[in-house]
């Protein structure tokens, strides 16, 4: 088994991926979705797992997990963090790593509608419970939830690394808050940084998704 | 990004208090109590503290929620700061320590963040939470006083070896309020004044409450003195979000007849402990809440303050903050 998991095994031929009508993000998505995906745990997690088994009375690995609605059953370590098991089990990559110490809040999520960083939450503590990311947000047509649209619409993010996290933080906002006065956003908003400085824009986006909701 | 993952531990997740005590007194140094992990998270990735077995605690239902009892409200250890700033009844009664809430990190931080954890949490001086081998890690050094050190956010009082602040928002309201700790171990309950819950160098240099290992705090209580009086909250941080206060300062007062009839205060970042104000509660007593009685409590309040080569500046800022919760709770 290819225990390495070099980026030139991933990256090395960008032509032959086009020519096969696949992006590379497409790609990625892939190979951690499938099979292949045991490889590259072992580099993202090598090291770190102890052995397989645990102590009596501790927590079992084969856990089940709500995630946007699906049940998915899932190996998880007792040390990892719901970012991890988001991005690098489930292949759902919306959720950004910026930090890994909730200082950022690029990692933001929904645990039960409520704003949480997943980088700083183990995945242990969700069981039960019910994750939202940004890839759950989306209508079952596809269409576009209304904070997503009117973050287009005002052009909130500029480079979008921190946006799926200002996404979240947005939604949880509206769902306890639907007509937020601009500094009720401006303090909801607050845990998540924006290294473009484009908080102005993001506030007009969370304003214009409040105003179309009502 | 990678190093940050952290090193492995046994989990577990008792669902009864006993049930946790039995697991702290079986591991012992080896164990950790993970409450809301905001604080413990940072540790782990850093590999700076490598407990064998973390006890996660979140799922006793025991040890969640507010209560109102007949001398005053009891508030679980895991209840978190935004269920406490956002309580109806906290809001109402005892005001200052929902301000203080809401004033600690990022919103996201307090829907995860308990005020259990919010008053145990370790000290912010970087010298040791970088895993350093000083005094407060076990070591025989300060890193922090030196000619060369950084000291710009440590102590002006209670200095002995180690200068490190207490970092707490809720701690020195919850003293103001006179509250109460409800702590657990196995061999049964005590209550300890807030007041006393922490504690500075001279006392432990390795740890900042009373805390030892296998005691779990469980509750906190506090009393129906305080409630509804006059209170003040202000936090000063170089950021509104995230960061630690340089100062903070909570007070509830009882005003009768224009005369200041009770005061409590207590002020964060200056001292290892939330440090109760008593000289200043004693200075300002029977006058009235104006601007001559504020300038009396200042000078009163930075009295015996040792500077150290960068944290001069704490010293009017201490004093500022005073003035404004005498004069403007």
């Amino acid at each position: 088994m290819n225990t390495n998991f070099s980026h030139e095994v991933v990256f090395s031929d960008d032509a032959a991926m086009e020519r096969a009508g696949m992006s590379r993000r497409d790609f990625i998505k892939g190979i951690i979705a499938t099979g292949a995906s045991i490889s590259a745990m072992e580099y993202v997690f090598g090291g770190c797992a102890g052995d397989m088994g645990s102590a009596p009375g501790a927590v079992e690995r084969l856990i089940s997990l709500n995630v946007n609605g699906r049940v998915r059953r899932v190996d998880v370590l007792p040390q990892e963090t719901l970012a991890m098991t988001l991005r690098y089990k489930l292949g759902l990559t919306g959720t950004k790593l910026g930090c890994d110490r909730g200082e950022c809040g690029a990692c933001t999520v929904l645990v039960d509608d409520v704003a949480m960083y997943s980088c700083s939450t183990l995945t242990h503590r969700v069981r039960g419970r019910s994750v939202v990311t940004v890839e759950g947000l989306e209508g079952e047509d596809g269409a576009l939830h209304p904070v997503q649209r009117a973050f287009i619409e005002e052009l909130g993010p500029q480079c979008g690394f921190c946006t799926p996290g200002q996404v979240m933080s947005a939604v949880a906002l509206l769902e306890i808050n639907p007509s937020p006065t601009r500094e009720e956003t401006r303090v909801a908003m607050s845990g998540n940084l924006c290294r473009c400085g484009a908080y102005d824009n993001y506030l007009n986006s969370v304003m214009r998704a409040a105003k179309e909701a009502s | 990004m990678l190093r940050d993952m952290m090193a492995n531990f046994e989990l577990y997740q008792p669902t009864a208090i006993d049930h946790a005590l039995n697991l702290m007194n079986r591991y012992g140094d080896d164990g950790w109590v993970l409450a809301g992990g905001q604080d413990s998270f940072d540790w782990f990735k850093d590999r700076a503290k490598k407990p064998k077995a973390v006890i996660d605690i979140n799922g006793i239902d025991d040890l969640h929620g507010i209560r109102e009892t007949a001398d005053g409200i009891e508030i679980g250890a895991l209840t978190t700061l935004t269920e406490i700033e956002t309580s109806a009844l906290i809001k109402e009664k005892y005001g200052v320590l929902a301000d203080a809430a809401r004033h600690v990190a990022s919103p996201q931080i307090r829907n995860a963040g308990t005020i259990g954890g919010n008053v145990c949490q370790d000290t912010r001086c970087w010298y040791y939470r970088y895993g350093l081998d000083c005094y407060r890690a076990g070591g025989n050094t300060c890193y922090a006083d030196t000619p060369e050190g950084i000291d710009r956010e440590h102590c002006l009082f209670g200095a002995d070896r180690c200068i490190a602040v207490s970092p707490s928002d809720t701690a020195p309201a919850l003293v103001a309020l006179d509250a109460r700790m409800i702590v657990v171990n196995g061999d049964g309950e005590k209550e300890v004044q807030a007041e006393d819950f922490f504690i500075g160098p001279d006392v432990d240099i390795m740890r900042m409450t009373i805390l030892q290992p296998g005691d779990l705090l469980k509750s906190i209580v506090i009393p129906n003195t305080w409630a509804g009086a006059r209170f003040y909250f202000e936090k000063v941080a170089e950021r509104n979000t995230w960061d630690f206060a340089l100062v903070n300062i909570a007070s509830a007062m009882k005003v009768d007849n224009n005369a200041i009839a009770d005061i409590r205060l207590a002020c964060g970042g200056v001292a290892c402990v939330p440090m109760r104000l008593t000289v200043v509660e004693e200075v300002v007593k029977g006058s009235s809440p104006n601007g001559a009685s504020a300038d009396l409590a200042a000078s009163a309040a930075s009295r015996g303050a040792t500077p150290l080569n960068y944290n001069g500046f704490k010293i009017p800022l201490m004093e500022s903050l005073v003035k404004r919760a005498i004069r403007e709770s």
